[in-house]
């Protein structure tokens, strides 16, 4: 889908990309960096917009320096920033838009209508975009981006903005992208956990160098945390510390407390699963104890810790790039 | 966000699904970069009449174009009833006369046209697009001057429909509209040009508003009252080169060089047809500026 080759790009007193070499294949990638790591950058380079200063890029085995709008053609764009005007109704827009990407107007009106409601906008997509909200607004945005069907789309932080349930549903959306539709997906966020729950691949670059890229499983496979909490009982009054005593004569592996600041982290105990037996270990140990268990949940490696040391090390040689 | 169920990350997708929420992809034609460029430049075009936009943003731009209409009408019924054997205006004066009527609908328009998409940020996802820059300008730029054409050169085919039912001369009178209509295309491709760089400066809608107005009318005011100190103080020789400093008088300018029309200016100040080239140098000048300042001004805000 993406090719880069030892792609630069810098401007007087910055620079954005640094010699950043990428393979993307088909499916979900997640691309991951703080803001100002180059992100932006990236996608204004792969749709042909920006020349790189040096290096080479493909996008659907098209080179961006010379097939720009031939790649624009049969690639969808999502910017992070508002980009409706809020007088037209959402189906005007998307029509509009449809046909700007070269789709003939009754096509440009079939697919409007089947687009907005993947997205889920259903009666609203005749009210003006100006009474929508964020959401909305972001359904909007995700649908001016697939309306022509293309091949693959690029999504500028689609949940920024979004509460909680708007989130999940925005990364459920971006799942269907690419299992339901066939559509394939780059994806960009500096929230990380977000994108282990949605992206194949992730892609992690820090002030314009590559710091990592591999399958999200490899991310989080090696070990699994378990956070586990237990009540009290008069048999045990701190349930907790009895459960830690019981369980590391178990031979099971604690963390000490990782989680401090959370409300309640004092009542989480977090261990190595290694393998099935761990749960019903864990599961044994507090019947054993006649404690109450009130949680025993996956808490996997974030993406975050595997590649946080690194990241100290790498940005120090930096300046602060600005996203654009 | 780690408050879930165990649940192990999927791979690829499982080809041999059945999905019943029914995505069709798309095979049918894409148009590509001609057809967008047609698509925007049309868009626009009807925009500026308000067509495709709510109805509060048709009554000014349709009030205009009525306003503009009716004393072509009026001429017109005067002098079918009255059997004159010439219409009481000149078709090369009639957008000159009327250059307030055209100044408003410029001013409300062309901010309408650019600044829309400045400020809410759609320019990004137009050259996210196959369309490029230039295809950009030039659909904006051909949609304002077009609007601009058919707002002054629907009164003119008024007046020379009126002169062909008053059986007035037809050869006399298809060529005085003939020149009319070309003086009409300058003025819009000069006066769209124009409004669409201070409409592309700034974002605001009511700034874009304001500065068309201000160019057009300050220019005018300041050229026609240095024009009349120059008259009066008998310095004739400097009317013909102030005339280069305001719209309205540089076409009126270049039609009395080239299209024989009779010059606005105070007595004897027409440029006439040697001075006439400055003047068309000028016109031609600013319409190529304008084309290339939108083009560096878009080069900015992609994206």
């Amino acid at each position: 889908m993406i090719a880069t080759e030892s792609l630069s790009k810098r401007f007087p007193r910055v620079t954005a990309l640094d010699r950043l070499s990428l393979d993307i294949g088909p499916g979900v990638t997640g691309l991951v960096g703080a803001n100002g790591a180059g992100k932006s950058t990236m996608i204004k380079i792969l749709l042909g917009l920006s020349p790189a200063t040096e290096g080479h890029a493909e996008v659907l085995g098209l080179d961006v320096r010379t097939s720009g709008p031939q790649i624009r053609e049969r690639v969808g764009y999502m910017p992070e920033h508002d980009c409706l005007p809020p007088d037209v109704s959402a189906t005007e827009f998307v029509v509009h838009m449809a046909r700007m990407s070269g789709l003939p107007p009754t096509a440009a009106r079939e697919r409007t209508a089947d687009t907005l409601r993947h997205v889920g906008l259903y009666e609203e997509r005749y009210r003006p975009i100006g009474g929508y909200s964020t959401g909305m607004k972001q359904r909007v945005k995700l649908a001016q981006a697939l309306v022509h069907d293309p091949k693959l789309v690029l999504l500028d932080e689609p949940t920024n903005g979004l509460d909680p349930v708007g989130r999940d549903e925005m990364l459920g959306l971006i799942r269907r992208i690419w299992t339901d539709f066939g559509i394939s997906v780059l994806v960009t966020s500096h929230l990380l956990g977000e994108l282990e729950r949605t992206c194949d691949h992730v892609v992690v670059i820090d002030g314009g160098r590559l710091l990592r890229s591999s399958s999200t499983s490899d991310f989080t496979r090696t070990t699994t945390t378990l956070a586990v909490e237990v009540t009290d009982s008069d048999e045990h009054p701190d349930g907790t510390a009895a459960l830690r005593t019981a369980l590391t004569a178990a031979g099971v592996t604690l963390h000490p407390g990782v989680e401090e600041g959370l409300p309640g982290a004092g009542h989480i105990l977090l261990l190595e699963a290694e393998g099935e037996e761990t749960y019903d270990l864990v599961r044994d140990t507090v019947a054993g104890l006649g404690l109450g268990l009130v949680r025993m949940e996956q808490r996997r490696h974030h993406i975050a810790e595997v590649f946080r040391p690194e990241a100290a090390e790498a940005s120090t040689p930096h300046e602060e790039v600005p996203a654009r | 966000m780690s408050t879930q169920i165990p649940q192990p990350s999927q791979a690829a997708p499982d080809t041999t699904r059945i999905h019943n929420i029914g995505y069709r992809s798309y095979d049918g034609p894409r148009l590509g970069r001609a057809y967008a460029r047609r698509s925007l430049f049309s868009q626009s075009l009807r925009g500026a009449y308000g067509l495709g936009r709510s109805a509060k943003s048709k009554v000014l731009p349709m009030l205009l174009a009525g306003v503009m209409c009716a004393p072509a009408l009026i001429i017109v019924a005067v002098a079918v009833a009255t059997q004159q054997t010439k219409l009481s205006i000149e078709y090369t004066q009639y957008a000159i006369y009327l250059q307030v009527v055209i100044g408003i609908f410029l001013a409300s328009q062309a901010p309408q046209s650019v600044s829309r998409d400045l400020r809410f940020r759609t320019v990004p996802l137009y050259f996210s697009r196959p369309i490029e820059r230039a295809d950009y300008v030039l659909a904006k730029y051909g949609a304002m001057a077009s609007a601009l054409f058919i707002l002054t050169a629907v009164p003119l085919l008024i007046m020379w429909i009126g002169s062909m039912l008053a059986k007035m001369d037809f050869a006399e009178q298809t060529k005085m509209f003939g020149q009319g209509l070309v003086s009409v295309a300058l003025l819009s491709l000069l006066f769209g040009g124009i409004g669409l760089v201070m409409a592309a400066l700034t974002p605001r809608r009511g700034f874009g508003v304001a500065a068309v107005i201000g160019v057009l009318t300050i220019s005018y005011g300041a050229v026609s009252t240095l024009m009349g100190i120059a008259y009066v103080t008998e310095n004739a020789g400097a009317i013909k080169w102030l005339g280069l400093f305001s719209p309205i008088t540089l076409i009126d300018g270049v039609q009395n060089a080239f299209l024989g029309a009779p010059s606005m200016f105070p007595e004897l100040g027409g440029p006439g047809a040697g001075f006439g080239v400055v003047y068309l140098l000028v016109v031609l000048a600013l319409i190529a500026g304008s084309y290339g300042i939108l083009m560096r001004r878009y080069r900015k805000v992609g994206l």
